[in-house]
């Protein structure tokens, strides 16, 4: 039983070692990978070091080839997918801009439920317009490039904008929708009047 | 005669309208409700008798085709918009222009969940990096000096660039007009109601012919000496020569039509599995 459970220790520190350190450009690791790595129950070293991970308010997130999360995904479809950790809960907001200017970080949110509203895509032309609403128009062009760098979008050649793995593996949309819809106009008296440094997330992806 | 003539004509340009429009949903530019499927249908129904010949009733099912995948569309967007996922999106903008920028992050950070990854040097990585560093050859080794011998410049006569397979040994024109010959005697032996089917004609003994041939084909179809048919249904290539070059279409706009001409496509053609 012991024996077992060393196996399996080794092999959770294992899978923490590969998805906290970066591998290739893109973060996370492919389900083949670890299923190589790791061997073919990958999925239960997974589940175990998530429940290591919820004391620490972080989690073992599941992004799958396709959009939709299938509710049973066979082995196929987990070898496809891709696993990264993340945060599991909210932090203050102070705390979580990660680097982002507030004005970027608001444009990231307009961008990416102007998108889920119009079923996945959006023209560029439409999300540039209702950003240079708030945002002066030298700068829209530039953070749409950057988050499009980053992964959250991707543009094809006939300028439609949809939603990349970043924001599939980063972002509940549901929520972000329903909280969205539920604010009032008027200003969260919890926010506070705060403006990062201008430091700006180069990590390029 | 002119009176069966006329409304098969108008029928056909209707159809061919109706798979252009059907063809421009399917690629999501315009709302898959634009189209009213009942009226398409009852237009559809309305030509069927008069259609004869095969090329009229591929027409028809062609129309069918597309129509179908325009519902198909029209099922995936009902089904969207029964998911809890879905907003109307004039709500939605109605609320993202009345935000307040803080209260937007606010929002968003609630549903951001950024993720986590280290960058960080290990003495592992380290000694890796110093072993690779250790077998790896110098530059001087690896990037050898191309021995090439300066030559003063001069003049290469046609003869020679004909050598060196720079240019063909005939005029481009004159070689064309051979090749127009060939397509048409080509036609002639193998083809079919005076057209043949694409890579039976370009398809050659060797990968490096065939693209050759594709080529010059490419130039018979741009300078009006033959033309290309598209079937849409059977995605099927044919090439048709003209009598004579018809040199309007220089004039007009065209449309391109792109055709990978791959080795795949080159060894399946050999084995005769490419349909």
């Amino acid at each position: 039983m012991s024996k077992k459970k060393g196996v399996y220790g080794s092999k959770v520190k294992k899978a923490t070692q590969m998805l906290f350190y970066k591998r290739h450009q893109k973060p996370g690791v492919k389900g083949w990978e670890l299923r190589k790595a790791l061997g073919s129950d990958y999925p239960k070293v997974l589940d175990l070091l998530d429940d290591y991970l919820k004391p620490l308010d972080l989690q073992v997130k599941t992004v799958f080839e396709e959009e939709k999360t299938p509710e049973k995904p066979t082995l196929d479809e987990l070898d496809k997918a891709r696993f990264y950790v993340a945060l599991r809960g909210n932090l203050p907001t102070k705390d979580k801009l990660m680097g982002w200017r507030i004005d970027d970080l608001a444009g990231l949110a307009i961008t990416i439920s102007f998108i889920i509203s119009k079923k996945g895509q959006a023209t560029r032309k439409d999300v540039e317009k209702l950003l240079s609403e708030k945002m002066p128009n030298w700068k829209v062009g530039l953070n749409i490039d950057r988050y499009i760098r980053y992964g959250y979008l991707t543009q094809d050649d006939n300028g439609q904008l949809f939603l990349d793995w970043r924001t599939r593996a980063e972002v509940d949309q549901k929520a972000l929708i329903n909280m969205l819809l539920s604010t009032d106009a008027q200003k969260a008296e919890t926010a506070e009047p705060e403006e990062e440094e201008p430091q700006e997330q180069e990590n390029e992806q | 005669m002119q009176s069966t003539k006329e409304p098969k004509k108008l029928g056909r340009e209707r159809l061919e309208r109706i798979i252009e429009m059907c063809i421009v949903i399917e690629n999501h530019t315009v709302d898959p409700f634009t189209l009213n499927v009942d009226e398409i249908i009852k237009v559809v129904k309305e030509y069927f008798p008069q259609w004869q010949n095969p090329d009229e009733l591929k027409l028809d099912a062609e129309t069918l085709h597309h129509l179908a995948s325009v519902i198909k569309l029209q099922s995936e967007w009902v089904k969207q918009r029964s998911t809890s996922l879905y907003t109307d999106p004039f709500l939605l903008e109605e609320k993202i222009l009345q935000i307040d920028k803080q209260e937007m992050v606010n929002v968003f950070l609630k549903a951001w969940h950024p993720l986590i990854e280290f960058e960080q040097i290990s003495l592992n990585s380290l000694a890796q990096g110093l072993l690779y560093w250790e077998a790896l050859a110098p530059l001087g080794e690896r990037w050898k000096d191309l021995d090439v011998s300066e030559v003063s410049m001069g003049f290469a006569s046609r003869d020679e660039l004909i050598k060196q397979r720079v240019l063909g040994d005939r005029e481009f024109s004159e070689e064309l007009n051979c090749y127009w010959q060939e397509l048409k005697d080509c036609v002639a032996k193998k083809g079919q109601d005076g057209k043949i089917q694409y890579w039976d004609f370009i398809g050659a003994d060797t990968y490096e012919e065939t693209v050759q041939r594709a080529f010059l084909t490419s130039f018979l179809v741009t300078y009006g000496y033959a033309t290309l048919e598209i079937d849409r249904l059977e995605e099927q290539v044919f090439i048709k020569p003209f009598d004579k070059q018809k040199t309007e279409i220089l004039t007009q706009q065209s449309t391109s039509v792109p055709i990978a001409v791959s080795f795949e496509d080159w060894q399946k053609w050999k084995r005769g599995e490419l349909d």
